[in-house]
């Protein structure tokens, strides 16, 4: 698996341009498959339009301690896009005064952010009532300075979102490195010590799916059985929730599929799985994202095809809520990663 | 392009097969989905069951379907091969039985 991120490797695919191309071009170009825009034309969906802000994702930096095949992100340790305490600074002044009821920390790890600890601390200040922080569970276990995580999630009661693409070791090494499998089942274990995941515990501990290769994740119900089933009998590790989530075909996973000759196949699979009543919940209708460098987009996606909001206000410095409801998504075909089944956001299925 | 009998594009038409008797089409699809609902197997079960006769049936539509299947649910590949194993044992375990009725023969012939 690669250890440098496609920018590093000047990949032509770092390029958003040529993302969005390839992904107008070809089959969507010639008519085999519908665009998007045209899919949901047909349910009167189009435009599509945000609503009421539920959700304020914020990514804190693209650096990461794994280089994972499949990241949308395109995230590794050799990515320098770190949101400043400045930026943070603007961050809080919308977390203060937000009608959104969730508050979501994203990266890269955000972690490694060298502001992350203080940003946490004056965040849980505001008494949003849902603060996650996405971890990979790896980091947990990557430095001496970072080992006293779960307690520091926990004193700010923290709600932790963590992925784990299996429950073998094989699979998960497969997706995200040597040794990731040991390093996530013991962060994870250590999570479970300080009360995270546990049946009755309010310290939320939840799993993030998402398939290994060029398929769409299962019933997510169902899988949630077999995580739990396999991660007790062998780990006697326990979490609450577990999101599958689809890949979409954007970054490193829009190069896994070319190199390996699926772009095609999968693209036809999202489009078949398509479920108009997913499209009604999509995250993006509900969600706001945020960039290391304060810039707003419709969902982390559109974040990283450099989408960004349709609208006047375009970073966190003139941020205005109002403003930004009824403004209408930015599309293109990725967002059939969204709308295939059961539908897929950051929280999971949606339909 | 070299013409073959098989085209892996074509499992995607599957459904066409309703447009020329939608009655028979209609309901047997009807019949395959209800057939791979959860019941007293779980799907899961059912997927690996039906990707081992698609071994014995040396359906390569039905192979890259079941693959996929399992992959989406889950299954590892070693329980996928593991499964394709019964299949195979069950396929030699019917050729070999027939010996029984070769030895019989060869008793009452030149026994």
């Amino acid at each position: 698996m690669a250890t440098k991120s496609l920018k590093k490797r000047e990949s032509d695919l770092a390029n958003s341009n040529r993302q969005l191309e390839i992904l107008s071009n070809g089959i969507f170009q010639n008519g085999e498959l519908p665009t998007f825009k045209d899919k949901i034309a047909e349910t009167n969906q189009f435009p599509l339009k945000a609503k009421k802000l539920e959700i304020l994702q914020i990514n804190v930096g693209y650096m990461c301690n794994q280089v994972c095949d499949h990241c949308h992100v395109d995230a590794g340790p050799d990515r320098k896009e770190i949101m400043t305490r400045k930026t943070m600074q603007m961050c809080l002044e919308v977390i203060k005064n937000t009608g959104a009821h969730t508050l979501d920390l994203t990266g890269g790890a955000p972690e490694m952010n060298p502001n992350f600890r203080w940003f946490v601390e004056e965040a849980a200040k505001a008494g949003i009532k849902d603060f996650i922080v996405r971890s990979n569970l790896t980091i947990i276990r990557a430095n001496k300075k970072y080992y006293d995580l779960p307690e520091f999630f926990k004193k700010h009661n923290v709600h932790v979102v963590s992925s784990m693409p299996h429950w073998t070791r094989g699979k998960t090494d497969k997706q995200r490195g040597d040794g990731v499998f040991d390093k996530s089942i013991k962060a994870l274990q250590e999570l479970n010590t300080v009360g995270y995941g546990m049946p009755e515990s309010d310290l939320r501990l939840d799993l993030v799916y998402n398939p290994s290769g060029a398929f769409l994740p299962g019933d997510q119900a169902s899988m949630e059985k077999d995580f739990k089933k396999a991660l007790m009998e062998d780990f006697e590790i326990q979490f609450h929730n577990l999101f599958a989530i689809t890949n979409l075909p954007i970054s490193r996973f829009l190069d896994y599929l070319i190199a390996s000759e699926n772009y095609e196949d999968y693209m036809y699979q999202l489009v078949e799985a398509y479920n108009p009543s997913a499209v009604a919940h999509v995250m993006c209708t509900n969600t706001l994202s945020v960039s290391w460098d304060g810039y707003l987009y419709d969902c982390d996606f559109n974040q990283m095809l450099e989408l960004p909001v349709n609208s006047k206000v375009k970073h966190i410095s003139e941020y205005n809520e109002t403003l930004l409801e009824g403004r209408n998504i930015v599309i293109s075909q990725h967002c059939y990663g969204c709308t295939a089944g059961a539908g897929s956001s950051c929280q999971g299925t949606v339909a | 392009m070299s013409k073959t009998y098989y085209d892996p594009a074509d499992l995607r038409k599957f459904g066409k097969i309703t447009e020329w008797n939608e009655e028979l089409g209609t309901k047997f699809f009807d019949y395959y989905g209800k057939v791979f609902e959860e019941g007293a197997l779980t799907a899961r079960e059912k997927s690996l069951i039906a990707l081992a006769v698609a071994h014995t049936e040396q359906c390569p539509y039905c192979i890259d379907a079941y693959t996929k299947d399992g992959l989406q649910r889950g299954v590892t590949k070693e329980e996928m091969m593991e499964a394709i194993h019964v299949g195979a044992a069950i396929k030699s375990g019917a050729t070999l039985v027939h010996g029984v009725q070769m030895m019989n023969k060869v008793n009452k012939l030149d026994g």
